[in-house]
């Protein structure tokens, strides 16, 4: 277990190390670097001391290490527009990013484990088939206008719910979160659906492949000459074996949904880290867009970990295999 | 005495796009209290579907068509599932083929036992546990308290087929349907396993129905032997009687196809042709197109003769002593 | 040899043909999929108006209903965006290069995916090792994440959107192509193949190639859907392509501000044409996918 927590935590290194190469190369070697990193109206005295300050004077590899020195020690520059830490600014609102990306995923949970579950147990049924069609339709709805429509019907047809921005954030525990308060969660219900739809889909045909894949396995058909009931054998026997795929996959979207909130947070003027990074683009605020891509690869990476780990928690053959 | 189970025109039918397969067709017997009874065929012949059917485990668009299945007396066919489920795993149960796949990979041994303890007994986690635990120990497994936290990859295939059969026994039931239990082990750990399930029969006065393609095992354990062939029972008879003087050609047909049974330097000799596809079956006598005794009269159906002690379906049966 | 390869070659299309033919919705889906092919295709025979003909745009005619006459008798049937432009032209020049993207980068991936996935799969080891190791860190990564990373640093415009999703589908193709090469790989015609001394970009081509097909296709169907979903996504950010390439995303996005005012047809039109084709060639997709991987049964 613990031989395979330290190898799977270096690898996560040596991806965040190939990823940090990637983005070095596209805004030092690409591009020109003193025109990212350097805010348009800056005075030739400036420009000259940030020239000096990042060492873009320096040979290649030099600059690479100071890029590398600096970025582990949280400095990924300066914000124009803000004129602070570009860090600084992205940590402020990655709590928002993550409260609708975590209630988007359960949402994605809540109404996909169930309606995979009905499709899987009543295989080539009207039931079935409606389920499945609607998951198409869901992962082809563009998650953008998908969420235009739902502002559509929902704020400007209906009036129930608020448009844009996030609500009052209540305190719980010491978390901060919309989900305390009502109006916070009125806001966050939306955009929330508007990020989950698309997993929705996806969850449903994890679950349903699980179950069709699960039922005709003999440990089942034992399960049931045991005398267990229906239930047990379902959300047991059966639903702990999809579970492993399942957090795997689930894991891996968090990520993926994480990006995404770019998309929805845009649309319902969420106030999170993916706003920011298409405002900081519009404003060719470069250094929060090197900073945004950073932080969202290392929390994507350390997903994948914290996945792994799960996983190999879950599933006893990996967990012993791993220790004996 | 009343037999434990009365099967009475059982058949068994798959509704395939291909037309109806009919696994098991009008099959009766009885298994007496404490009786071992062999259920001997080739793959495909119905031995499995047959057991399935009495558990009421047949799955889609598998479905038991017709027939009385009278366990202690009461149909299981007329029961609902609710009352069925009462029945499986307390009263009858069933030990399947492969050990690697019958126990729940995620689920450990300890979870997998206590849990069919509390699908049938009110009783607390603590005392299933210490049942479960008694169970394993009876069956063989050496330090049963810790084995109970073990997952089944953790053990080798004789062992978890024990754990299967100490399943089996948490509720001492009165007829266990084992369906080639020892078919996947190696050989050595075959005839532990066989020997086991033999003794445990006795010590509780279970009945058994040993399901096998082998006749060599049923001879050494059942009392009684019945052969199918096609979805049917062929003969039917007291081990030491089918065995040694079958009457149905087919019987003898596989006695002969033994290497242990046919004597150094004879010939062994493999019964012609192949089982017909259970789709498209000839009517009248299903084996006549292997049997070199097969004459007219065998695309009529033969009736069920039944001559001390024993029955077969032949209208040309071996009345003197075969092989 | 190439005869039986090309014979099993055709077994399988059949079979994915066949398979379309038993589901109806499968069927009408690619009776849509096929429209909105010629519809994009002779497009500008098709329209009213050439939507970005400025001399025949008329500021007057903007944000008009659906059904809206023009000053000189031309009927907007979906009404006019907010320069004035004729909705359902705009639409159809939209489907143009969206579909345009979407293929064209689709099939730029494919060859790219197919020849790195069939020298990874022939010559193995370091090669394969190497391909491969690339192929699981980009498909590690969520589209949308490395599609915006790249648009981030680069900028806006065509040739660096179509840039962006080549670079992140090629590798389900790799993947695929890989591993239904190394089936084929063992078998018996391509040792034949080789003894007969046959040079080895054409065993590649001429033997591998064909039998990577059926997959191929499926993978390709899917990933043109998700292609230009993905590129109206980053259109409707700003990021994707730019105002003079106006695709669906960025039709869409031009109706987003007028949504609130209840100009709806703006942005719902191009947004439910965008939603039929992606959603077409999805179930046509899935459908292929289906009859290839009948391991669950028919549906």
């Amino acid at each position: 277990m613990t031989v395979f927590v330290i190898r799977r935590f270096l690898q996560s290194i040596a991806v965040l190390a190939v990823t940090a190469i990637i983005v070095f190369i596209g805004v030092y070697a690409i591009g020109d670097p003193a025109e990212m990193l350097i805010a348009p109206d800056a005075s030739a005295a400036e420009r000259a001391q940030v020239v000096a300050s990042l060492g873009l004077d320096k040979p290649l590899w030099e600059q690479f290490g100071t890029f590398i020195w600096n970025a582990l020690h949280g400095d990924l520059g300066r914000s124009f527009v803000f004129n602070r830490p570009s860090i600084t600014l992205i940590l402020e609102r990655l709590p928002a990013t993550l409260e609708l990306t975590l209630f988007g995923l359960c949402l994605a949970l809540i109404i996909g484990i169930p309606l995979g579950l009905i499709s899987g147990l009543n295989p080539n049924t009207a039931t079935d088939e409606v389920i499945m069609t609607g998951s198409i339709l869901g992962f082809s709805l563009p998650s953008f206008w998908q969420g235009m429509m739902l502002i559509m019907i929902f704020s400007v047809w209906l009036g129930w719910l608020p448009s844009t921005g996030r609500g009052q954030v209540g305190e719980l525990l010491g978390i901060h979160s919309s989900l305390f308060t009502l109006d916070g969660l009125k806001h966050l219900i939306l955009p929330a659906i508007n990020l989950s739809l698309f997993k929705v889909s996806l969850v449903i045909r994890l679950t349903r492949t699980g179950v069709r894949e699960t039922m005709p396995l003999d440990f089942v058909k034992f399960a049931r000459a045991k005398g267990l009931s229906e239930n047990r054998i379902v959300f047991v026997h059966v639903f702990k074996n999809i579970l492993i795929p399942l957090i795997t996959v689930i894991g891996l979207e968090l990520g993926s949904m994480l990006a995404f909130a770019v998309v929805t947070e845009t649309i319902f003027a969420w106030p999170g880290i993916g706003k920011l990074l298409i405002d900081s683009i519009m404003r060719l605020d470069r250094p929060v867009v090197v900073a945004y891509l950073l932080v969202i690869v290392s929390l994507f990476i350390f997903i994948n970990f914290v996945v792994d780990v799960l996983y190999s928690l879950v599933d006893p053959r990996v967990r012993i295999g791993e220790a004996s | 005495m009343t037999p434990v189970l009365d099967v009475r025109n059982l058949s068994t039918q798959f509704m395939t796009r291909r037309g109806v397969l009919k696994a098991v067709d009008d099959v009766s017997f009885t298994v007496g209290q404490r009786e071992i009874v062999g259920l001997v065929g080739e793959s495909g012949s119905g031995k499995s579907i047959t057991g399935f059917s009495i558990l009421g485990l047949v799955d889609p668009p598998g479905r038991v068509v017709s027939g009385q299945i009278l366990f202690n007396g009461q149909d299981l066919l007329k029961m609902p599932p609710a009352a069925m489920r009462t029945i499986r795993g307390k009263r009858i149960a069933m030990i399947f083929q492969d050990p690697m796949m019958t126990l729940n990979p995620v689920l450990s041994v300890g979870t997998q036992m206590i849990e069919t303890v509390q699908a049938h007994d009110r009783v607390s986690h603590t005392e299933a546990r210490q049942r479960s635990r008694d169970a394993l120990g009876l069956v063989g497994i050496p330090s049963p308290e810790e084995r109970l936290d073990s997952y089944p990859h953790q053990f080798s295939g004789g062992m978890r087929q024990r754990v299967a059969i100490a399943i089996a026994l948490l509720h001492r039931p009165d007829l266990i349907i084992a369906d080639e239990p020892t078919t996947a082990l190696d050989v050595t750990i075959q005839s532990q396993i066989l020997f086991e399930i033999k003794r445990l029969a006795t010590e509780f006065g279970m009945a058994l129905i040993w399901i096998s393609h082998d006749l060599g095992v049923v001879a050494a354990l059942a009392d009684r032997v019945m052969v199918m062939y096609a979805g049917r029972i062929v003969e039917a008879g007291q081990v030491d009687g089918v065995l040694t003087e079958p009457r149905h050609p087919y019987t003898s047909g596989l006695l002969s196809a033994i290497p242990a049974a046919v004597p150094r330097g004879e010939p062994l000799r493999p019964i012609p042709g192949f089982a017909p596809s259970p789709l498209s079956r000839p009517s009248g006598c299903a084996f006549r197109d292997r049997c070199v005794r097969a004459t007219e009269i065998c695309s009529t159906e033969p009736a069920l003769e039944i001559a001390a002690g024993r029955e077969f379906r032949c209208f040309h049966p071996h009345v003197e002593r075969a092989a | 040899m190439s005869i039986t390869a090309l014979f099993r070659d055709d077994v399988m299309l059949g079979r994915l043909i066949v398979g379309i033919s038993r589901s109806p919705k499968a069927i009408l889906a690619s009776v849509v999929c096929v429209v909105l092919l010629l519809a994009a295709i002779v497009g500008p025979y098709l329209t009213p108006q050439n939507p970005f003909d400025l001399a025949v745009l008329d500021i007057l005619d903007s944000k008009l209903p659906p059904g809206s006459e023009s000053m000189d008798g031309l009927v907007y049937w979906l009404g006019t965006d907010g320069q004035g432009r004729d909705m359902f032209s705009a639409m159809i020049y939209g489907l143009r290069t969206s579909l345009g993207v979407g293929v064209f980068s689709g099939m730029v991936a494919l060859l790219v995916g197919t020849v790195l996935g069939l020298i990874a799969a022939y010559f193995g080891g370091r090669i394969d090792a190497l391909i491969m190791r690339i192929v699981d860190l980009m498909l590690g990564f969520p589209t949308i994440l490395v599609a915006l990373m790249l648009l981030a640093l680069l900028g806006q415009g065509l040739w660096k959107v179509i840039f962006a999703l080549v670079l992140v589908q090629w590798a389900t193709f790799a993947r695929a192509v890989r591993s239904a090469a190394l089936v084929e790989k063992n078998k018996d015609y391509i040792e034949a193949a080789r003894t007969l001394g046959i040079s080895t970009p054409r065993i590649l081509i001429g033997h591998l190639l064909p039998n990577c097909l059926p997959p191929l296709i499926v993978i390709g169907m899917l990933q043109v859907a998700n292609a230009i979903s993905a590129e109206a996504t980053l259109s409707f950010l700003g990021i994707g392509l730019p105002i003079t390439e106006p695709s669906l995303g960025l039709l869409i996005a031009n109706g987003y501000q007028l949504l609130m005012s209840g100009e709806y047809w703006i942005s719902v039109y191009p947004g439910v044409l965008l939603l039929v084709l992606v959603f077409s060639i999805n179930i046509v997709g899935d459908r292929l996918r289906e009859v290839l991987n009948p391991r669950l049964g028919e549906r």
